[in-house]
């Protein structure tokens, strides 16, 4: 469970204070579905930087599981990040010269796994995601949809308690992008807490909830789905 | 398909995109070449002039003293001569080092229409002799036996065989009308041991043929010094004395001891011929190390450009790598470890191509046999390596300083 407590992010931008968090308190539990919504510079980055334990605020406290994310060292914070939270990104993020396998590895090979459990675990995640015929492929040999399918996978890679997504259909047609929302609830679904950015309403649609960012501030504006 | 490890992503980030660091590997490579490559020629440079040094014998000539040096083997062909009583005074003074004396004296004769010359040579036996009437002791001992002077007895293998001129210039016995004929000579004469030859109206026995020893020697004739004198007229004169010094001696006092005992000659040790030479060694030894930190520190700025244009070019990819758990010291491995890599190759390819070189320069460009030196390898391979570290441990630090919010869309 995610608790932010009075989090302020405050930038200096040529001389002027800019609030891209200001005194945020949201409180996220476990296997919840969020989507942060919000204009541009509203701060939805920001948050979702701040849950990821990759930038520490400029007061408050960022609480999950009952530990201080930010009290942590950075080593103990990149470990946490391993093991309990997966990233889905816009732009998929994909290391180009790796296969499709070995991009799904990277999080079990950051973990230290056994090489053969990484290379089982990767492909059944593969297959998972409906790409068992494509484990061997770059992802330049692959379709965007497909790419996005590969980073799906490799979010999963060390079983994460938690997703974080971030603006997972920006570059997907509206197919696609259905069958990558449609992943991401059955991953909902297996009992994990996901937190997904979105301009989309029909992506956020898919969510439990929706929090609107103004100005630095949450504002839970619907709740969409039953828990 | 292979499981993923640090040394596997390292590997196949170089293997699919090997073109930048291409020029750094090559500059690397290079510089490790010229380091192999001359310093393999320069050693065994100096190992030729060594034991082409050893192999002369005589490590020490006194000489008239208006004579100059200018080729060793031909150092009596001058027409200049000194008394042969230098040859006494010398073994009489019983200077430390002295091991062998071999006096000679030149002259021009004609044998079965041929132009040859003939070199007057002092046996051994001529020493003991002298040392017998002379009535002192010291020379009882043929000269060459070793005084507990040498530290580094110089190569006088005592062999009583006339071939044994061939090797260490001296002989033990020789004949008022024998003779012994360099190998090209005696084909020349077409003559064999055991045959007669005719040296200024005079019958001569041939008693050998030498082996070649690819000098002025191989066209030589022998004979007994005082022979050569008595027959050419030259009376008791010489044109060269070779001494056999310990070769520590030669390279120390001996010099100056032999021109206090003979001012009125002129003495030069062979270390002098080949000075020049060694000389032209150590510069380039020490050329080599030039041109190898200059290759290397070029090689060095190109890893750092690159290392540095590597991480600008996967901002992102690190900054996913750091989303995804991996701590600064992963990150920074990463790039270590390229860099690593980088050194190993450069420093084991610089050591075979600059080895290769080595062998195809040495006997066309200075007539030597040049063989791999293990050594400079590990001397290439730590050089390499170090360098290639040090240019990309600023980068890597860079790397591991990404802030991996940057792997967000709007970031």
């Amino acid at each position: 469970m995610y608790q932010l407590e009075s989090v302020s992010q405050t930038y200096e931008r040529r001389g002027n204070k800019v609030h891209a968090l200001d005194n945020c308190c949201l409180s996220i539990p476990d296997n919840d579905f969020v989507a942060i919504v919000g204009p541009s510079g509203s701060g939805k980055t920001t948050l979702l930087s701040v849950l990821g334990g990759m930038l520490s605020p400029t007061s408050g406290n960022v609480v999950l599981d009952g530990v201080a994310l930010y009290e942590l060292s950075l080593k103990e914070r990149a470990k946490l990040r391993n093991q309990k939270i997966g990233f889905v990104f816009q732009t998929f993020n994909l290391v180009p010269w790796l296969t499709a396998c070995e991009n799904v590895q990277i999080p079990m090979m950051l973990n230290g796994g056994d090489s053969k459990d990484q290379q089982e675990r990767a492909l059944a995640l593969l297959e998972r995601v409906g790409l068992s015929d494509r484990t061997d492929h770059r992802p330049a040999e692959l379709s965007q949809g497909q790419q996005q399918r590969v980073a799906l996978a490799r979010t999963l890679a060390n079983n994460p308690q938690i997703i974080l997504a971030d603006e997972p259909t920006g570059n997907l047609d509206p197919e696609t992008r259905k069958q990558a929302m449609n992943f991401l609830t059955e991953f909902h679904e297996d009992g994990r807490t996901i937190v997904m950015v979105t301009h989309d309403k029909e992506t956020a649609g898919y969510a439990q909830r929706s929090i609107q960012l103004v100005n630095g501030v949450p504002r839970e504006i619907e709740r969409l789905r039953a828990a | 398909m292979d499981s993923m490890k640090l040394r596997n992503l390292i590997i196949k980030e170089v293997w699919q995109r090997p073109t930048p660091m291409l020029t750094s590997l090559i500059a690397v490579t290079l510089g490790v070449m010229a380091l192999v490559a001359i310093q393999n020629l320069t050693i065994f440079s100096e190992n030729k002039i060594s034991s082409d040094l050893e192999s002369l014998g005589a490590n020490v000539l006194v000489m008239p003293p208006d004579v100059t040096l200018q080729d060793y083997y031909a150092a009596d062909l001058h027409g200049r001569t000194m008394p042969e009583e230098y040859v006494t005074r010398l073994a009489l003074a019983q200077l430390p080092g002295v091991q062998n004396l071999a006096p000679k004296l030149c002259v021009s004769t004609t044998v079965k229409s041929h132009e040859m010359t003939l070199t007057g040579i002092l046996p051994k036996n001529e020493f003991q002799k002298k040392s017998s009437w002379q009535g002192i002791g010291m020379l009882m001992n043929a000269v060459g036996s070793d005084r507990g002077c040498c530290a580094t007895p110089a190569s006088t293998d005592i062999d009583n065989s006339p071939e044994s001129l061939a090797r260490t210039r001296t002989i033990q016995e020789l004949g008022e009308r024998e003779v012994i004929l360099g190998s090209e000579a005696a084909s020349q004469l077409g003559l064999k041991p055991g045959n007669t030859l005719t040296l200024f109206k005079k019958k001569f026995d041939v008693l050998a043929v030498l082996p070649s020893t690819g000098t002025i020697d191989d066209s030589r004739l022998f004979a007994h010094l005082h022979s050569v004198q008595d027959l050419s007229g030259a009376g008791p004169v010489v044109n060269v004395i070779e001494i056999m010094a310990c070769c520590d001696d030669a390279a120390g006092d001996l010099i100056s001891d032999l021109s206090a005992e003979l001012p009125e000659a002129r003495v030069i040790t062979i270390s002098q011929v080949v000075e020049t030479q060694v000389a032209v060694n150590g510069l380039m030894s020490r050329l080599s190390w030039v041109f190898f930190s200059i290759l290397l520190l070029v090689g060095a700025a190109s890893i750092a450009s690159v290392m540095y244009a590597n991480v600008t070019e996967r901002r992102k990819e690190i900054g996913t790598l750091m989303a995804l758990g991996a701590t600064r010291g992963f990150v920074i491995s990463l790039f270590l470890g390229k860099a690593l890599l980088l050194g190993i190759t450069g420093g084991i390819g610089g050591y075979i191509a600059g080895t290769i070189l080595a062998i195809i320069l040495g006997p066309n460009l200075l007539g030597i046999e040049v063989a791999p030196m293990p050594q400079l390898l590990l001397i290439g391979l730590v050089s390499a390596t170090a360098v290639a570290l040090a240019a990309s441990y600023l980068p890597a630090r860079r790397a591991a300083g990404l802030d991996p919010c940057l792997v967000f869309n709007d970031a």
